[in-house]
């Protein structure tokens, strides 16, 4: 069980941004996270990654309590927030480098070349992060997220902005990881869910609606796209 | 880049009061002392200071790249110090090329060297010191706000009034008994600046920029954005 998620609930204020969810996953598994804008999903992400801590309830990352143990857990996780905020003034390497020295690895040069070629980074690998294309920023924060080799992805819509031809890429990417990380992506584009998902958690207003394999899923509802069911699964309540 | 032209500033203008502004000029005071120099550096540090730290916490709030550092394995501690000790760096730089001020006038001293080496030393620790006591402040001003101008006024504001607020207090009729004027920079500075470095001195301003460090610490801990 790398991510252990149990009756995680978060309120701001009054408002119930997610309510007693719980999920696992497990390694070598994509999670798809799937929901309407504001169904909680990002709110699920950061708390698993430390940023913000829970309501009430528990959540583990490789064995470690997010809120206890939450330097563990952020060595153990990579994670590219939805925004991608990046330090605009700053060399893609230089930034790359910066966050190589954070998490002390032993050979960074070594690890950045690979990330670089990884993400396909190479050909703006001399730019600064503010002349990128949002396209290639979106990598950065893809190879800022995976440079310390984590066990655990949360990757916020890692696809948006990304044209067609590095759709492709970065999937296959994310797939290729995916054999041997746990990884879990939020995204609104359903074909991405068909190329690389193995596992679907749908929520809706803070609630989980449906948590299953995507061939379970797609098997409960007979003949129904992914989209389809989605909608279904989503819309009654709004 | 805020940096360099911060500092610039910095010298420039300290440059015009010390040699230029017949006022405040050394050369018209007659006197071989860097005495301008210690009471013109505070009143510089009290714009310039917010102006370099405004920007640190803000503005990470404000692009979101906090989130990077936090979601990092950085407790919020590592964050706060290492803003604080880039910030007083930058305060380092700005003060250790008036050291040469003190060339100057060691040599235009008559006789050579007529100068008070004791109370100058004491002058530049405190002056360092008070520089210390603002960049806390002007930390914890950037921790309230995710906008830098209100974190530049608040920072302004907060260290005027921590430097001179407490002793214009102290003078009103009604307070004179109560030693406000020990709360407040102004006087540890001056205690300082007479070359005698007192403990008490010493620990008041190290509280005083823990004080400010841990709200900080405190109100980055709290996540309301």
């Amino acid at each position: 069980m790398s991510i252990q998620v149990t009756d995680l609930t978060k309120l701001y204020g009054k408002q119930k941004a997610i309510d007693a969810i719980s999920f696992s996953t497990q390694p070598g598994k994509v999670t798809g996270f799937l929901g309407p804008n504001g169904a909680g999903k990002s709110t699920t992400m950061k708390i698993l990654t430390g940023f913000i801590p829970q309501t009430s309830g528990t959540a583990t990352v490789c064995g470690f309590d997010v809120v206890t143990q939450s330097q563990e857990v952020k060595r153990s996780v990579g994670y590219l927030p939805e925004t991608n905020p990046q330090y605009l003034e700053m060399y893609v390497k230089e930034s790359l480098a910066f966050i190589a020295e954070i998490h002390k690895l032993h050979n960074p040069a070594k690890r950045i070349a690979e990330v670089i070629e990884q993400t396909g980074l190479g050909p703006e690998q001399h730019k600064k992060i503010g002349q990128l294309s949002k396209g290639y920023r979106q990598r950065v924060g893809l190879a800022q997220a995976i440079i310390h080799d984590p066990q655990v992805l949360i990757l916020d819509e890692p696809t948006s902005g990304l044209d067609p031809n590095q759709l492709v890429g970065i999937r296959q990417l994310i797939r290729e990881l995916g054999q041997t990380k746990t990884i879990i992506l939020s995204t609104h584009i359903m074909q991405e869910v068909d190329a690389v998902c193995d596992d679907v958690i749908i929520i809706n207003q803070g609630k989980i609606v449906a948590s299953d394999t995507l061939q379970g899923i797609k098997d409960g509802h007979k003949g129904k796209t992914m989209e389809q069911i989605f909608i279904s699964l989503t819309s009654s309540s709004v | 880049m805020v940096a360099y032209i911060t500092i610039g500033a910095f010298l420039l203008v300290l440059g015009l009061f010390l040699w230029v502004f017949p006022e405040s000029s050394i050369l018209e005071y007659g006197y071989s002392g860097l005495d301008s120099l210690f009471s013109t550096a505070p009143y510089l540090f009290m714009f310039l200071i917010p102006a370099v730290t405004m920007r640190s916490l803000a503005e990470e709030r404000k692009e979101g790249t906090f989130e990077l550092l936090a979601t990092r394995p950085l407790t919020d501690w590592q964050i706060i110090i290492g803003k604080y000790l880039a910030c007083l760096l930058i305060v380092l730089f700005a003060l250790l090329p008036t050291l040469i001020y003190y060339y100057t006038v060691y040599t235009l001293g008559n006789p050579v060297g007529n100068i008070d080496t004791g109370a100058v030393i004491g002058s530049y620790i405190g002056l360092f010191l008070l520089g210390g006591a603002f960049v806390a402040i002007g930390i914890f001003a950037s921790s309230i706000t995710n906008n830098q101008i209100i974190a530049f006024t608040i920072a302004v504001f907060l260290c005027f009034f921590a430097f001179s607020g407490f002793d214009s207090l102290s003078q009103m009729l009604s307070l004179q008994s109560y030693g406000l004027e020990n709360f407040g920079i102004n006087e540890h500075y001056q205690s300082i600046s007479r070359g005698v470095l007192d403990t008490r001195d010493l620990l008041y301003f190290l509280s005083f920029i823990a004080v400010f460090v841990a709200t900080t610490k405190t109100i980055l801990g709290g996540r309301k954005w």
